[in-house]
């Protein structure tokens, strides 16, 4: 794994709201193909942290590098990096007036340029990965939780991604809904898709990370690999969240 | 009775006339309307701007339409754009400016209520959504055209038309700088054929009536969309 070229690197990102300091100097680096789990107790700055990967949230210092180019860089352009990095949201955010083929295409039109024919193709068969394609016709409000949530994810595959970030995925679903978004999620890290999630299943956590980063008031306090994380994790804080959290 | 039956004689004399005033008032209406909540939007989206200046112009504009009276602005365009057009081109302006004045005037008017109620429209849709659109790789005017506003409109749409009725019956202030609008054939008609009292009443329960319809079709359409 160590070999395989680093997809997100982080360089002593910090950020400020105002006076408020929410991230404190955080380096990491996720590699192609790489699994990473981002976790810790509300308010730590995790949802945080994964928004300045595409630059959703602008940071003060530091740098981050996505597929070797600087976000953080005035000159870059940051919609185009932003149309091939995949985000999921913990609200879903589907648009409420398109239709699920629409949502699926417009960015693919709009953004990557493909025709509508193209865009509609792909974003079926993306659709019918996530197994949904039986609700092609119909708008986000008449989908459960579980479901749009699923088709947030085909959404964002449509634009063939070279990596996913999932915020909180499933932290707004029913907890009968979570396990049809995680059976969809374990499939892609399978298929060897560079993923950052910030999530507190950490079952999935065991299942398929590599990584887990375990975040306190906006400092990056443990990255370590997974069964280092799960067996022996060296500072307090994280077995004090893991205790809460597992039993 | 006779006081009925004389106006219902002149009535059926006069319907092309006053069917003529009311496309009058329909053209004013309709073109403040679109007008206004197309300057409207751009107000509003100036509003919203993160340049300040954008933010001043716009600012300054609702501000001083909302603090000078309609009439005022319907008068001054009548009177002052011919005066300008002399000043620029040293001819005279020989047509008619009555209409033209009233659909600018009303539009420019309009725009900075239309800017208030479009700028709600747009902050009501979630962050979330131009989080999503922006993540997705669209920029700006992509993530407002294809978004924001069309989500933004849809919500809006009641509220737009409760203005476009107000403008409606405040159409009839063209009276005051002559325009032969619907009000004003009445009026002139009535004046005419010694029938005033009976065009007045006349007019006011077509524009009571047509009103009346239009807020009722808007309540149920506020239905719909709620649901």
């Amino acid at each position: 794994m160590s070999e395989a070229k680093v997809m997100i690197d982080l360089q002593h990102v910090s950020k400020w709201y105002k006076d408020f300091q929410v991230l404190t100097d955080c380096t990491t680096q996720i590699r192609q193909g790489e699994v990473v789990v981002v976790c810790g107790p509300s308010g730590s700055g995790k949802s945080t942290l994964i928004k300045t990967v595409n630059g959703l949230e602008p940071i003060q210092q530091g740098n981050i590098l996505v597929d070797g180019i600087k976000i953080n860089d005035p000159k870059t352009n940051l919609n185009k990096l932003r149309s091939r990095v995949g985000m999921v949201f913990q609200h879903f955010e589907l648009f409420p007036h398109l239709s699920i083929t629409e949502n699926l295409s417009i960015a693919q039109i709009k953004v990557l340029g493909r025709s509508e024919a193209e865009a509609k193709q792909k974003g079926l068969a993306y659709l019918d990965r996530v197994g949904l394609s039986a609700q092609a016709n119909k708008y986000p409000a008449q989908l459960s939780g579980g479901q749009q949530q699923r088709v947030a994810i085909a959404r964002a595959l449509s634009m063939d991604p070279i990596a996913m970030l999932f915020d909180e995925p499933t932290s707004a679903l029913d907890p009968e809904m979570i396990t049809e978004v995680l059976d969809v999620m374990v499939g892609l890290a399978k298929e060897g898709m560079t993923m950052m999630c910030v999530t507190h299943e950490m079952g999935f956590a065991r299942q398929v990370a590599n990584r887990v980063i375990f975040m306190d008031q906006g400092k990056i306090v443990e990255d370590c690999t997974k069964d280092d994380f799960f067996n022996t994790p060296r500072g307090e804080r994280a077995q004090q969240f893991l205790n809460k959290i597992l039993h | 009775m006779e006081w009925f039956t004389a106006f219902f004689q002149d009535l059926q004399l006069s319907a092309p006339a006053l069917w003529h005033g009311f496309s009058i008032t329909l053209k004013v209406l309709c073109f403040a309307t679109v007008g206004g909540v197309l300057i409207g939007t751009l107000l509003a989206l100036m509003r919203l701007s993160s340049i300040r200046v954008l933010n001043w112009i716009a600012k300054g504009y609702v501000n001083l339409f909302r603090s000078i009276p309609l009439l005022l602005v319907l008068m001054w365009f009548y009177f002052a754009v011919p005066f300008i057009y002399t000043g620029v081109t040293g001819n005279y302006l020989t047509m008619d400016t009555a209409l033209v004045s009233s659909i600018v005037a009303f539009m420019l008017f309009e725009a900075a209520y239309f800017s208030e109620i479009v700028r709600a429209g747009i902050q009501s849709i979630p962050k979330g959504q131009t989080d999503a659109a922006s993540a997705l790789g669209m920029n700006y005017s992509q993530s407002m055209r294809l978004i924001v506003l069309p989500q933004a409109f849809r919500k809006m749409t009641p509220l737009l038309l409760q203005q476009t009725i107000i403008l409606f019956q405040d159409s009839t202030m063209v009276y005051a700088i002559g325009l032969l609008d619907f009000f004003r054939t009445n009026y002139v008609r009535g004046d005419l054929m010694s029938l005033l009292t009976q065009y007045i009443l006349f007019a006011g329960l077509v524009y009571f009536t047509v009103s009346m319809i239009a807020t009722y079709i808007v309540k149920k359409l506020q239905q719909r969309l709620t649901v």
